[in-house]
């Protein structure tokens, strides 16, 4: 299978985890290790960037490992760019979940606010990758201002409801040219092969292996149906096809020309 | 327009007639259902939803962790003053209770923090009676500042204030603020608060429109159990939830339903809201609302603690002393209700993580909001 790469980094596995939800750190750690997951994003909100010896941080010192802080909780792009630079002098990476959902309930993204803070973080030298609604254009603008990368939603985040967006999805993976991420809704690790089968270069899972009530076994699923469903998509799927083609009753005259 | 036009709508003994009035077929519908509404809701909050409990309670505990995880929040109150121009019948700083007041100062504020820092709190709330010339907004902007270097999310619980009262002190940092409206029964609210600022219900009632105008980021609602029919109150609590959500859709919502208890020499609950209602309750507006956060206090006691916390609450309070100074000053003022779960916090944060739970101290900071 090929790399990924991504930002300045190259990545073996295509399956990206969170540190959410889970019981305990120390089943989060061990869960992201079965993953073979090697970029892992956590809520900036979530951990003491102050504290060196943060509880949270410390499970997360994991070797191949690297972080991806995000921005959740903030409402705007003022609060994100604020956040991101503050989670950047604590935590020394560049690398950014960008998010931003004045909607506390869904926690739906803002395209617009989401589209201003990318532009202003990316002069400011982050690998900024926004969290998004599947929304084709507002992917393209997004590489356009220079993100490192699109994450548009399957369905809602922690819905577990899978490829909702899956039209949408598809067309942002034939246009883009920045990696895809499918983000939010991967609820089982059939949906992210599928999500990958489509041409996703990678997917982010968090709730689906945290509220497991097997997050290690679950990790390792995921882990599974990402390579599989990478390995079929580089493969080349055979066409689906609907019923036989024997006859030709529109074409046949061209037989009968003289 | 505010909730006071909305809940105009509603007449009281009507909707107690409807609840009363649903049936167990009706229970089953609202348990089939993904999306619930409020009419569902009075069947699950309705005596012939309590043979089905244990369904709700599955429902409840299964929702609750895919929204939240496995994980409870833990806060802590810390009060600041136990003046008060209130008459609450029920409270015990009643300005008519013969005790002498306690408003703390920034020093005192610094002395608080610093003990309940030792119990790992990043989390705090600042809870005052209501008197607004000596304890006002100024005030309370004050104390938020005198400790706001220490703490992760500053809650406040005290009188009502104006929409830019609520923005000033939002700008200095404060992220949560809880109103409890007591009882949705406008007739007999005045009963229970018959002097003081508190006695206007359409004033107390329209806090939290103002609370959402001002952009606070999360708004607690509540009425006491005792005053009124819990399940009648628990409606009208569901009915604001909605029209808040529906209206002010920046803001997160917090719900908690303190329940006043018989005991000696003091008021005496009007209705009973018993263990087993209040599981019924909880478990109700879990599936009503999957998103709003459940808080149960030490005024509940230890057994139904530990069991309630994977059956829909979020957020514990662990170690509370309901008298200002209680944390660093051993010398007794007067505490607001005397606590049920006494234990310390890191005995609670043991007993959940025995649960398979993590103990969430800290879930914001300071900069998340500019």
């Amino acid at each position: 299978m090929n790399n990924l790469i991504l930002g300045d980094k190259i990545f073996k596995s295509r399956l990206f985890t969170g540190t959410g939800k889970f019981s305990s750190n120390e089943i989060m750690k061990q869960a992201i290790e079965a993953s073979g997951s090697e970029l892992v994003t956590m809520a900036l909100k979530r951990i003491d960037i102050e504290d060196a010896n943060d509880n949270m941080l410390q499970h997360l010192n994991i070797p191949g490992v690297n972080l991806l802080p995000n921005t959740s909780g903030v409402r705007n792009a003022k609060e994100a760019i604020f956040a991101a630079q503050l989670a950047r002098e604590a935590l020394e990476t560049n690398w950014l979940k960008l998010e931003i959902h004045p909607d506390p309930k869904y926690l739906l993204p803002d395209g617009e606010e989401t589209l201003k803070a990318a532009e202003e973080l990316v002069k400011l030298g982050f690998h900024v990758l926004p969290y998004v609604q599947a929304d084709p254009v507002l992917c393209k603008k997004l590489e356009e201002v220079g993100t490192a990368a699109v994450m548009p939603l399957g369905s809602p985040i922690g819905s577990n409801n899978g490829l909702q967006t899956i039209d949408f999805l598809k067309i942002i993976i034939e246009q883009s040219n920045v990696p895809v991420v499918v983000d939010a809704g991967i609820g089982a690790p059939s949906h992210a092969a599928a999500a990958m089968e489509i041409g996703a270069d990678a997917v982010l899972v968090n709730t689906a292996i945290a509220v497991s009530p097997n997050p290690v076994e679950m990790a390792k699923a995921f882990k599974m149906a990402v390579e599989a469903g990478r390995m079929a998509y580089e493969a080349k799927l055979a066409e689906q096809s609907v019923g036989a083609n024997a006859s030709s009753p529109l074409t046949a005259f061209l037989e009968n020309l003289d | 327009m505010s909730f006071y036009n909305e809940i105009q709508k509603y007449n009281w003994d009507e909707v107690k007639n409807q609840i009363y009035s649903k049936t167990e077929a009706d229970v089953k519908h609202a348990l089939e259902k993904e999306k619930i509404d409020l009419n569902d809701f009075q069947a699950l909050i309705s005596p012939a939803a309590s043979a089905y409990l244990e369904t709700m309670a599955q429902k409840s505990m299964q929702l609750t962790q895919k929204r939240f995880g496995k994980c409870i929040q833990m806060y802590i109150p810390l009060y600041i003053s136990n003046s008060c121009t209130n008459t609450c019948v029920y409270c015990g700083f009643n300005h008519k209770n013969k005790f002498d007041r306690k408003i703390l100062k920034s020093e005192e504020m610094r002395q608080e923090a610093k003990e309940i820092k030792k119990l790992g709190f990043e989390h705090i709330l600042l809870v005052s009676g209501e008197d607004q010339k000596n304890c006002g907004c100024d005030y309370i902007g004050e104390m938020m500042d005198s400790i706001k270097d220490q703490f992760s999310l500053i809650s406040l619980e005290a009188q009502p204030l104006s929409t830019d009262e609520y923005k000033k002190l939002t700008h200095k940092g404060l992220n949560t603020v809880y109103i409890y409206q007591e009882t949705y029964n406008e007739l007999n609210y005045k009963k229970y608060h018959p002097a003081g600022k508190k006695s206007n219900y359409q004033y107390r009632l329209e806090t939290p429109d103002r609370l959402g105008q001002a952009g606070v980021h999360k708004v607690g609602l509540g009425c006491l159990l005792g005053l009124e029919d819990w399940r009648v109150d628990t409606f009208f609590t569901a009915l604001h939830l909605q029209y808040l959500e529906r209206n002010y859709w920046k803001s997160k919502y917090s719900i908690s339903f303190p329940r006043l208890r018989p005991h000696a020499g003091g008021f005496q609950p009007n209705y009973e809201t018993t263990q087993k209602d209040l599981v019924q309750l909880i478990t109700a507006y879990r599936l009503f609302n999957h998103h709003v956060e459940i808080s149960l206090s030490t005024r509940e006691s230890e057994k139904f603690r530990d069991n309630m916390l994977q059956l829909g609450a979020t957020s514990f309070s662990a170690g509370s002393k309901t008298n200002p100074g209680g944390y660093s000053n051993k010398e007794e003022s007067l505490e607001q209700f005397s606590i049920n779960d006494d234990r310390s916090p890191s005995e609670i944060a043991e007993m959940i993580q025995s649960k398979g739970y993590e103990v969430v101290w800290k879930d914001w900071d300071n900069f998340m909001q500019l």
